[in-house]
């Protein structure tokens, strides 16, 4: 059913921009019964618009009745409805930790717009994921961009504003890079939603350059090694449900942009130099992200550091997309379409509990842990559960994902992706247990800050769900796999 | 020389520069002032491949007008935050870059 | 509760205590002792239950799909039930032994919790029915184990906990990529009694020893082999109860166990033999007894002396599985769990002694066989059966050790088993001498009393129940449901007719 016109996928952007606008009205710190409800219709809308695309397939929406090339095409495969229900929920879990939090942290006169930014950032999210053309995916991005650096600043200490402004320059250049290379793939090819380019692109030298100038763009956003220095001191400064969001699901827009514009009109021109070019420096950003990690003494640091890590696993998958057999390529679709999910319910959980084990012992120090183990055993015990799908060790999400490949990788016979997952695996371990090991020793007492018990149940939600997800894979993949690329679809759509 | 041609060419002359003001400077506000010389380049290309023979093609100026908002309110985000930021510390620059 | 489903509920018996004591305030010390013991229980009795379904030839199995083509399979087999019967028997031991150590002392919510979690996930290792299932689980033991490792919470604790970490982590992943490679042409291998990679086109078979020397070297690490057992001795500073889960029944076993799953059920012994992977296994193992004793006779430190002593003793297990041949089998299988029972009694003395006396090193144990008579003659027991001496478990397990090396054709065994038991009685005769034949020259360093008996009861009944199975089951090695009968029972299932 390709053509039905569900409304339901306007209103999963329609919803969160609603409620945006209805929090912006009067911005208040803390609003409850407002947020509550909007969470609640987010929600339901975008699992709603999952069971939709489940049974009836790829399904589209044209805006307003207007057709291409003006009118706002969004499109809902399987990846598009996942990542929507996903962002719905970790969203949610977010807003949870928010509203439960003390007062003492809505002290910054910013505190007020966090709710109009955290919508207009979930509004945008939705947008990327359902757009079916590129300019609908910019308009998307630089909302998101936009409103994420508005939230970092939330936080309001120095340090956050400097690395907002870090972000925000970057993400300006990444977008303006973005937009050129789309103008010119206009003049090459006039049109740009993703269907009509679907025979491939030509290997002329506008394409050429235009690609690059996305890719450039798109990698700078995705803080994929080296353009990575933005990422650390964001994530790290922000607040913890902000750093939460950020780095389970704002970086991981402009990754569905790049997989969707290269395994789709551009897989032509994916010539293996290039995937490997790719894989080579996601390799790299897990060597280097996790070095980084290993060596840094804040927690938060610690855990960013951890993202930029986490994000070279999408990226070394790149190769095994395109330069491997049919079944192989399969193999690395499911592969890399479940590390985005765990990795995104893994990371968020454990940005939420390291929010609340510093605000426990009122330090960002990891070495100043000393005795958590005792004091905070939930919040703790979320971490621990989140660094087990990071770490790649079973059952997790993480570990799902790795199998699949490190299956992919033996199938095709690139060995040198299986070291470097395996090896990722045992760097992420290294840095995860710096912090056990910290939380274990018999510390000082009675120094410890309450926190919220609340805000250890909605971490413990998300670390239990990535856990879940590792031996409960079999309907989030079939639904993944919907509308795959038809480069990777070979094998997925109609086989078992 | 067709006009688009010349469009391009200044557009891209304009982007080549401003990105080297963008990466020399430290100065925040030279930095931002450097990002919109970029976009106005960049504006100009996409303009210069509005032109054609059947008339100006809407796509194109589209992109320009959302690009155009786009850059005004990241610009005021970023003064907001600037401002923010030299109230605070009393530095134009960020730290990392600071090299008194 | 359906009959089939009966592996799931064995894994339940100890996954739901361990949320629900984790879940408890550190101050209700009587529920969770409840809780500990009757979960302890309960599992006895479903093992028990699932062993019949074993003996009818009808084993209880679980399964469903994880993702596609990979499968979560509980199985409760005959082999299954060896393993899982040990462990529930002595977490019901371990258990009391534990109540009574950690008496007192803080942080018990979270030790016992995990403290269940490692025995569920050593029964998912005995249930698992294909390699994923039981990597899922061994990973799961590598990090339900470390918080009672480093439980303390000292610095020494905490290296020791890093080292631990240090081996098994990269012992995980060198199994992750040997299953990986496995099943990348094998696909879900399940496990099968005589195995099931026969099919694999002999093109393959250079692959396949990668695999096996992969997953070997991954369960190595667990099972101590040489050189991969340097963990086992520095684990000795966590908390006794600790230190007997370590060595007798949950991470060591898991690792020997992993060994004998690999060799019979997934490659098949036969088709081990043809690919020539045996005789390499049986260097390996004989290398690690005598290495391993060699280093106990050096120790002063009791535990430390025992620890060494687990690494010689656990490879008899593989070796027992390198010898082609049903004695060879049968001595391998039976010392699983002798070995369990015999470590885990002396285990229990060694806690004893440094509990009550502040005993930790050898030296200062002259003439604690007069202060503790109980707990002394139950170490003896333990001592004398690791040596091998006619009738205790020990014995039944070296004679059919030695009767398979002479019927593999490899007679050089023989001298090691020697070897090894002369360094038993090297390094476990002095100190019983010590404790029977010599007078306390000096105060004990640190001792408590416990009233009526020699230490607490908590302590006793474990160390004399223990004891008396080392006993039993070399006097009774001929009856039904013994270890030995059950062990030839897998045996004759395990070779081609």
């Amino acid at each position: 059913m390709i053509d039905a016109a569900t409304p339901l996928i306007p209103l999963a952007v329609v919803v969160p921009l609603l409620w945006a606008v209805l929090t912006a009205v009067r911005p208040q710190v803390r609003a409850a019964w407002l947020v509550v409800p909007g969470l609640l219709a987010w929600c339901t809308t975008a699992a709603l618009l999952w069971s939709h695309v489940r049974a009836q397939g790829v399904t589209q929406y044209a805006l307003g009745g207007w057709a291409e090339p003006l009118g706002i095409g969004l499109r809902a495969d399987g990846l598009a409805a996942t990542l929507t229900l996903v962002t719905a929920v970790i969203a949610s879990a977010c807003a949870l930790h928010r509203l439960l939090s003390p007062p003492a942290e809505f002290a910054d006169h910013a505190a007020r717009w966090f709710w109009p930014l955290f919508f207009l950032l979930g509004a945008a999210l939705d947008g990327v994921w359902l757009a079916a053309d590129l300019f609908n995916m910019y308009v998307g991005l630089e909302l998101l961009g936009l409103s994420a650096v508005g939230l970092v600043t939330v936080a309001g200490t120095t340090i956050a504003l400097a690395a907002a402004l870090r972000y925000l320059l970057a993400a300006l250049l990444g977008s303006l890079a973005y937009l050129l290379g789309v103008a010119l793939l206009y003049a090459d090819y006039g049109t740009l939603a993703l269907a009509s380019l679907a025979n491939g692109f030509t290997a002329s030298t506008t394409t050429l350059v235009a690609l690059a100038l996305i890719t450039a763009g798109l990698c700078l956003k995705t803080a994929l090694f080296p353009l990575h220095g933005w990422l650390p001191p964001a994530h790290g400064a922000a607040l913890p449900p902000v750093s939460a969001l950020l780095s389970a699901l704002v970086v991981k827009a402009s990754f569905v942009m790049l997989l969707r514009i290269w395994l789709g009109p551009g897989v032509s021109l994916l010539v293996p130099a290039v995937a490997q070019g790719f894989g080579v420096l996601g390799a790299g950003a897990i060597a280097w992200g996790g070095w980084q990690a290993l060596r840094h003494a804040e927690l938060k640091m610690l855990v960013a550091h951890s993202t930029v890590a986490q994000l070279g696993y999408l990226f070394v998958a790149v190769p095994l997309l395109v330069d491997a057999s049919a079944a192989a390529r399969a193999s690395a679709w499911d592969g890399v379409m479940l590390q985005v999910v765990a990795h995104a319910l893994a990371k968020s959980a454990m940005f939420l509990a390291s929010g609340a084990l510093i605000a426990a012992v009122a330090s960002y120090r990891v070495d100043d842990l000393a005795g958590v183990s005792r004091h905070m055993p939930l919040a703790l015990f979320a971490f621990g559960l989140s660094a087990v799908s990071l770490m790649g060790l079973p059952p997790s999400g993480g570990f799902s994902a790795k199998w699949m490949l490190l299956q992919a990788a033996l199938a095709s016979g690139q060995w040198q992706w299986v070291f470097v997952l395996l090896g990722g695996g045992l760097l992420t371990a290294g840095y995860v247990f710096r912090v056990f090991r910290a939380s274990f020793l018999q510390g000082a007492e009675d120094r410890f800050t309450p926190t919220p018990l609340g805000w250890d149940v909605v971490a413990l939600a998300l670390a239990a769900s990535a856990i879940l997800l590792g031996v409960m894979a079999v309907a989030p993949l079939e639904v993944l796999r919907i509308g795959a690329p038809p480069s990777v679809g070979l094998l997925l759509n109609g086989a078992p | 020389m067709s006009p688009a041609l010349w469009y391009a060419l200044v557009g891209a002359l304009l982007v080549a520069v401003a990105f080297a003001a963008f990466a020399a400077h430290t100065h925040v506000v030279r930095r931002l002032l450097a990002f919109n010389v970029m976009g106005t380049g960049s504006f100009l290309i996409l303009v210069g491949l509005a032109q054609h023979e059947r008339g100006p093609d809407p796509v194109p100026q589209a992109l320009v007008l959302t690009g155009i908002v786009v850059a005004v309110a990241s610009t005021a985000l970023a003064l907001v935050v600037f401002r923010r930021w030299f109230a605070a510390t009393g530095r134009v620059a960020l730290p990392e870059d600071d090299t008194p | 509760m359906s009959a089939a489903s009966l592996p799931a509920w064995v894994l339940a018996s100890s996954l739901l205590p361990a949320v629900l004591i984790f879940l408890l305030p550190e101050s209700r010390r009587r529920t969770r002792t409840t809780l500990n013991l009757a979960a302890a229980g309960l599992k006895l009795v479903l093992v028990a239950a699932m062993s019949w379904g074993v003996v009818r030839n009808a084993p209880h199995e679980v399964r469903f799909t994880m993702w596609p083509g990979a499968e979560f399979i509980l199985r409760g087999d005959a082999l299954a039930c060896l393993f899982a019967g040990l462990s529930a028997l002595l977490w019901l031991f371990t258990t009391i032994y534990a109540i009574g150590y950690l008496e007192g002392a803080p942080n018990r919510s979270r030790f016992f919790g995990f403290f269940s979690l490692c025995v569920a996930s050593t029964m998912g290792i005995a249930l698992a029915g294909n390699l994923l299932t039981f990597l899922l689980f061994y990973e799961l033991l590598t990090l339900s184990t470390y918080p009672l490792v480093v439980h303390r919470g000292t610095e020494k604790a905490l290296a020791a906990g890093r080292t631990y970490l240090r081996y098994t982590i990269t012992g995980g992943a060198a199994l992750l990529l040997g299953i990986a490679v496995l099943y990348s042409f094998a696909g879900d291998v399940e496990f099968k009694e005589t195995g099931s990679l026969r099919a694999v086109a002999e093109s393959q078979w250079p692959l396949l020893r990668v695999a096996f020397g992969l997953m070997i070297a991954g369960l190595g690490v667990k099972a101590a082999l040489v050189p991969l057992h340097g963990w086992l001795p520095q684990a000795m500073v966590a908390p006794a109860p600790v230190s007997a889960l370590l060595h007798a029944v949950a991470v060591v076993k898991a690792g020997a166990f992993g060994i004998v799953r690999v060799v019979y059920d997934v490659y098949g012994i036969e088709f081990a033999r043809e690919l020539a992977l045996l005789v390499p296994l049986t260097i390996a193992a004989s290398v690690t007894i005598v290495w391993g004793s060699l280093r106990a006779t050096q120790q002063t430190d009791l535990k430390r002396r025992l620890a060494f002593s687990t690494v010689s003793q656990v490879s008899y297990i593989a070796l027992g599985v390198s010898l082609f041949g049903p004695l060879g089998t049968i001595g391998g299988l039976v010392h699983l769990l002798h070995q369990g029972i015999m470590k885990v009694t002396l285990f229990y003395c060694a806690g004893n002694y440094a509990e009550t006396l502040g005993v930790h090193d050898i030296r200062e144990l002259d003439g604690a066989g007069r202060r503790m008579p109980l707990t002394s003659a139950a170490f003896t027991i333990g001592a004398v059966g690791m040596i091998g001496v006619p009738p205790l478990a020990g014995f039944v397990s070296k004679w059919y050790l030695g009767l398979g090396a002479l019927e593999a054709g490899h007679p050089w065994v023989l001298a090691v088993l020697i070897a090894s038991s002369v360094l038993n009685a090297a390094y476990f005769l002095p100190i019983v001498h010590r404790l029977w034949f010599r007078n306390a020259s000096a105060p004990w360093p640190d001792e408590r009393s416990f009233g009526r008996f020699e230490t607490s009861l908590w302590f006793l009944i474990p160390t004399l129940a223990t004891a008396a199975l080392t006993v039993g089951a070399g006097l009774f090695a001929g009856m039904p449901f013994s270890p030995l009968q059950w062990a030839m029972l897998i045996t004759r299932r395990e070779y081609l007719p």
